[in-house]
């Protein structure tokens, strides 16, 4: 088996005497969507922090195609190949669509030290940006101020800008959240698609998405990992049912 | 609502003819009060790159008026007592060449800039200003105490310093020329808050947690931001002392910075004509208002609230709404 994308080893991060992230190793191999489940609470934003570098863990290491990143702050990471997408979007609301995506793609060149020619008039930059917008359906918003966009579009929108750095790695925390039965339909089936560019660690509340599309599903309970496995595997753990899923899952 | 454009023309159009005006009318002094406005716009247009595209509230930006002040003062001071400088063994001649002033003031600031920066940086929202408005008070005690060039005095200089080809005495000839560096000082600006720095700088305003999860240093954009914001704004300091011919510690003192501030929300935070806005109104209020009673500086501050409460975006805002992000 080739060596994982990405690699957490015993990952632990108090908060006070909350474990907020108690040994959690997990992996993420090249291909596959990895989705982390859990209840509120449970600490999944708190690990996608840990592994995109937001966070520093007391204890435990994170490995990115080879290389022990765990010191290594959000900027470098990103620069090391990691996209991530916030739980809530976080996008510079004053500027237009086609400027956040362009920010992203600026990022990936790493050239933001230009002081003189218009970003948007930088042929590379705008195909780059334009490129992701139109991946997510927003090619027609591109000229729109950000605080315009509907929920459902800045979720599109976070999705885009992590495309533009061509990642070797998403991380992706509930990009679903408030997305409504036809959005979720139509990112899951993008999503899908997506995995075969770069794996998907994909932090997901919507239980019929993560079923759809997940190679492999870790449950988080209280910080620790109790299970990982395929869809089937962890639809039969009874221990999972208990924990989390319920009668009806 | 009128077009930002449209206003930002007729601005400049006006602040050309009333100089202009001035000199068919022969009123030098209403020349020397737009030369005024121009630097103060200089200096606040500086600020705006900080404040406006940077979301940096300094409360310290007079320490580069103020440097750029006495990288004027000393130079032209040792130029007229014909005594060079003492710097560690060496011997520097000084200077009453405008060019080479500037080109220190904006050295000598630019350092100071890296400086406070590098440690305001590690701060943000009120400590920042706190911290600012803590070194400022650092250097203006020390331009007190400086004795060797006037202490609390400050020093005259007796001629006004010297540029190729003009007669700066003259004042419609020094107003073109703080005027042009004005121009050049806000196509920079307008230049900046497009490109590639601009679009990161301002997203680090906003989002700094999204500039970093695209592999960009928020910290490092602003600092840059702030050097250059003080570099502009240290110009405008060399350019104050020589129109004044006097330099003092008032240059660096806490309410020249927050006059600054008001300057660029006055006329409207980040938008490319606010300082200038800014500063017309200022001096224009200053002048009319001075001449009618002492507590002008009340009246200023009344209009200053009713701005704030009633047009978030200072004049330009009022007359042209919200900035278009891409225009
Ligand atoms: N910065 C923080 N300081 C203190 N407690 C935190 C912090 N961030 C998260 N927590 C706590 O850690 C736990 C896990 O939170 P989080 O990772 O957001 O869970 P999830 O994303 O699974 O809902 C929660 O109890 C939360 O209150
Ligand atoms: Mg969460």
């Amino acid at each position: 088996m080739p060596d994982p994308i990405l690699t957490t080893t015993n990952l632990q991060k108090s908060f006070g005497a909350l474990k907020a992230t108690d040994s959690v190793s997990l992996d993420l191999r090249q291909g596959e969507i990895h989705a982390i489940i859990g209840p509120n609470g449970a600490g999944k934003s708190t690990l996608i922090d840990l592994i995109s570098g937001r966070t520093q863990p007391d204890a435990g290491s994170v490995t990115l195609l080879g290389q022990d990143v765990t010191h290594a702050g959000t900027a470098a990471r990103a620069r090391a190949g990691l996209g991530r997408t916030f739980q809530i979007s976080a996008l510079a609301m004053e500027d237009t669509v086609l400027q956040n995506a362009v920010l992203g793609a600026m990022g990936a060149s790493g050239k933001p030290w230009r002081f003189w020619r218009p970003a948007l008039w930088d042929a590379d930059l705008r195909m780059r940006a334009e490129e992701a917008l139109r991946r997510v359906g927003l090619a027609d918003d591109a000229g729109k101020r950000c605080a315009e966009l509907s929920h459902g579009q800045r979720r599109q929108l976070e999705v885009a800008v992590a495309l533009t750095l061509s990642p070797h790695a998403f991380i992706m925390d509930e990009p679903m959240a408030g997305l409504g039965a036809e959005g979720s339909r139509l990112l899951t089936g993008f999503l899908d698609s997506l995995r075969s560019e770069a794996p998907i660690l994909l932090v997901e509340h919507d239980m019929d998405a993560v079923f759809a599309l997940a190679d492999r599903i870790s449950v988080l309970v209280y910080g620790r990992v109790i299970a990982t496995g395929t869809a089937a595997e962890i639809r039969a753990s009874r221990e999972v049912r208990d924990a989390y899923l319920g009668e009806d899952a | 609502m009128i077009p930002e454009r449209h206003l930002n023309i007729a601005v400049l159009m006006l602040f050309f003819a009333v100089p202009a005006w001035a000199l068919i009318m022969d009123e030098p002094f209403t020349i020397t009060l737009a030369t005024r406005a121009a630097i103060l716009a200089l200096a606040a247009t500086g600020l705006n790159i900080a404040l406006g595209l940077g979301g940096l509230v300094s409360l310290g930006h007079a320490i580069f008026f103020g440097i750029g002040g006495y990288a004027m003062g000393v130079l032209a001071f040792h130029a007229q007592t014909y005594t060079p400088m003492q710097l560690g063994g060496f011997e520097i001649a000084g200077t009453k060449s405008m060019p080479v002033i500037w080109l220190v003031a904006l050295v000598a600031s630019g350092i100071a800039a890296v400086l406070v920066g590098l440690l305001s940086l590690r701060t943000s929202g009120v400590y920042f200003i706190m911290i600012t408005l803590a070194f400022g008070q650092m250097f203006y005690y020390f331009a007190i105490s400086w004795r060797a060039y006037g202490g609390e005095d400050g020093l005259s200089i007796y001629v006004r310093n010297d540029f190729p080809g003009l007669n700066t005495l003259d004042p419609i000839q020094f107003f073109g020329l703080c005027a042009t560096l004005l121009c050049l000082a806000l196509l920079v600006f307008w230049r900046l808050a497009r490109s590639p720095f601009g679009l990161a700088l301002g997203a680090a305003r906003q989002v700094p947690q999204r500039v970093e999860t695209v592999g960009l240093d928020p910290v490092r954009l602003k600092l840059v931001a702030f050097v250059l914001s003080g570099m502009m704004t240290g110009l405008a300091g060399a350019l104050f002392a020589d129109l004044n011919r006097f330099v003092s510690p008032t240059m660096f003192s806490w309410q020249f910075s927050g006059e600054l501030i008001v300057l660029v929300i006055l006329g409207g935070v980040g938008r490319l004509m606010g300082p200038l806005i800014g500063a017309g109104l200022f001096v224009t209020l200053e002048h009319v208002l001075g001449d009618i009673t002492d507590f002008w500086h009340v009246i200023l501050g009344a209009i200053l609230l009713v701005i704030v409460l009633f047009a978030r975006g200072g004049v330009v805002g009022l007359f042209c709404g919200k900035a278009r992000p891409d225009a």
